[in-house]
């Protein structure tokens, strides 16, 4: 597609309706019931072009990358690099040697703790994060600050679940050798000022990480223009496969680096008594990649960049608005996180008519169908701070519809009568 | 199967109304567990008399299921031996999987069958009361 076709296509209005045609488990009978799936924080359905074009690379072309000096090996070296090209573009990286392709954010995270931090993070040095952050994004930086005496530093929430900016230039000081922050919170959907933060660790000269899990997919990203070290997304929740990622790496950050993970594809010379490593960005990816998986998830960014990253965040909060309004509505419903959708994703994570979040979640299913998740999100510290065991989560993509919120809360009803029966 | 299977009216009974919830002073033994994957928690405290548990009593954060088994656990239990109260826990944990095996109002857990994701809600409290008699058995030999 030429630029001025995109430019074109931006403009004309997004027929949702065939979007949600294109998700072949969308509005799918599950048991004689069709499926609401609000759970698209936890991994995001799959588009048809995505499944189709995993099986063409297994029927037509499946064969290693960069070894083969044969035809489908040739085309699969081509394909798994287009697809970086792809990945460059939509986070826009300026080089290709920047992409390096995981198997989803928490193994980006792994790897820049182990393979930048443990090599520069010195005793006393400071890593702040906040108390946002999903497991993955937290107990890296804790083991990492436990072996090299480090101290692991929090950007505290405020009581509206947004980050309370005002510490920030107490938190993050000279001492800071690492900040790493998500741009979207898992459990609140608070959307983080990135750039605000990404501009005080520069000022420290600390190393900036975005966990990109829950912001990538839902709103256009920048790495350059947010100014960061590193950014890890995970494919799966951006209508991508599952184990496909990507870590963008600045260039000097991978160079200063030493691998993560040392095989094959990651070397350029092995002897018996030594060995040297491959350029970026293969020096990460040692081992027969996930080729199926990179194919995969480029054509699943040229499927939301195609609708638009500007037009996808505008449908989820016009969904969310609705969500929270006829959340504020309902009797012994408990909403956690920001009221303001500028600041809030499409996530919307509450308690209700003191049902435990797992009871909520299985009612809603077996009687409605609708797919929530229900417990601590991969947050405890954050629940705890809540000060609850757990919570109910729904969350929207491209594919949920004004008419799915509706269905939420037909269904929430419905459940508190299921669980009160005869006992009022 | 179903809602109405999974929820029996005799677990609704036990969520509403906990037996013997709350601390046990002069416990012989005391154990507590959780689920790591939704942070539910159970604590069991039980009094052992030669090797008759007398009394077991829990607390609990979690789910009807949870709360619920835990809650017709110290009532089963009680009164048992412990080796009886072993065989006990293994039978919970395979009815949970299918296998029949316990008799009363116990069976009413036996609808977790076809939830495989609830099947530890209901074994949690279990479990914990084993690790709790093991813990009291290592110290008494």
């Amino acid at each position: 597609m030429t630029v001025a076709a995109t430019a074109a296509q931006a403009q004309a209005p997004v027929d949702w309706g065939r979007v949600r045609a294109d998700f072949p488990l969308i509005g799918k009978l599950i048991k004689g019931k069709q499926i609401v799936y609000l759970d698209s924080a936890a991994t995001s359905q799959k588009p048809h072009v995505v499944i189709d074009t995993m099986k063409r690379y297994y029927e037509e072309y499946n064969a290693n990358v960069h070894r083969g000096a044969y035809n489908i090996a040739a085309k699969a070296t081509q394909e798994y690099e287009a697809a970086r090209e792809k990945v460059r573009r939509f986070v826009n990286a300026s080089s290709t040697k920047e992409i390096v392709f995981t198997k989803g954010t928490t193994e980006g995270l792994n790897l820049v703790a182990y393979a930048w931090g443990r090599k520069f993070v010195k005793p006393d040095d400071e890593v702040v994060i906040s108390e946002l952050e999903h497991h993955s994004n937290l107990v890296p930086w804790q083991v990492l600050c436990t072996a090299t005496g480090a101290k692991l530093k929090y950007i505290p929430i405020r009581e509206d679940g947004t980050l309370d900016m005002s510490r920030l230039d107490e938190i993050i000081t000279r001492r800071t050798r690492i900040v790493s922050v998500t741009g979207q919170s898992n459990v609140l959907g608070t959307v983080t000022p990135i750039r605000d933060i990404a501009r005080r660790a520069r000022e420290v000269g600390a190393l900036m990480v975005v966990d990109g899990a829950q912001s990538v997919p839902h709103q256009p990203v920048d790495v350059q223009a947010i100014g960061c070290d590193f950014l890890a997304f995970s494919g799966h929740k951006v209508c991508g496969p599952t184990a496909s990622g990507v870590l963008f790496g600045r260039r000097e950050r991978l160079e200063e680096m030493d691998p993560f993970l040392y095989g094959g594809e990651m070397i350029r010379e092995v002897r018996y008594d030594g060995s040297t490593w491959n350029e970026l960005p293969w020096k990460f990816e040692a081992g027969t990649p996930g080729i199926a998986q990179a194919i995969g998830l480029g054509v699943a960014i040229d499927y939301v960049s195609a609708i638009g990253m500007d037009r996808i965040r505008e449908h989820e909060a016009s969904l969310t608005r609705k969500a929270l309004a006829m959340a504020a509505e309902l009797k012994d419903l408990t909403l956690y996180g920001p009221r303001d959708v500028s600041v809030r994703g499409g996530v919307i994570t509450f308690n209700f008519a003191e049902i435990h979040p797992h009871d909520l979640a299985t009612i809603l299913d077996e009687q409605d169908r609708v797919c929530v998740r229900a417990g601590h999100h991969c947050a405890m510290p954050l629940t705890q701070k809540l000060g609850v065991a757990a919570t109910a989560r729904a969350s929207f993509y491209i594919y949920n519809t004004e008419e799915e919120v509706d269905l939420l809360f037909d269904a929430l009803r419905r459940a508190k009568e299921f669980f009160y029966r005869g006992a009022r | 199967m179903g809602l109405a299977e999974l929820y029996r009216e005799v677990l609704l009974g036990h969520y509403r109304a906990p037996r013997n919830r709350g601390r046990l002073e002069a416990a012989s033994f005391t154990a507590s567990d959780e689920n790591p994957l939704c942070g539910d928690e159970v604590s069991v405290f039980g009094r052992v008399e030669g090797d008759v548990v007398t009394e077991v009593k829990f607390e609990a954060r979690g789910c009807v299921i949870c709360v619920a088994s835990a809650s017709l656990m110290t009532v089963a239990a009680s009164g048992r031996t412990l080796d009886e109260a072993r065989t006990l826990v293994a039978a919970v944990e395979g009815l949970v999987d299918g296998r029949e095996g316990v008799e009363g109002d116990l069976a009413a857990l036996s609808g977790v069958k076809d939830y495989p994701g609830r099947a530890r809600c209901a074994t949690l409290p279990w479990t914990t009361l084993a690790k709790g008699i093991e813990e009291h058995s290592r110290r008494q030999s």
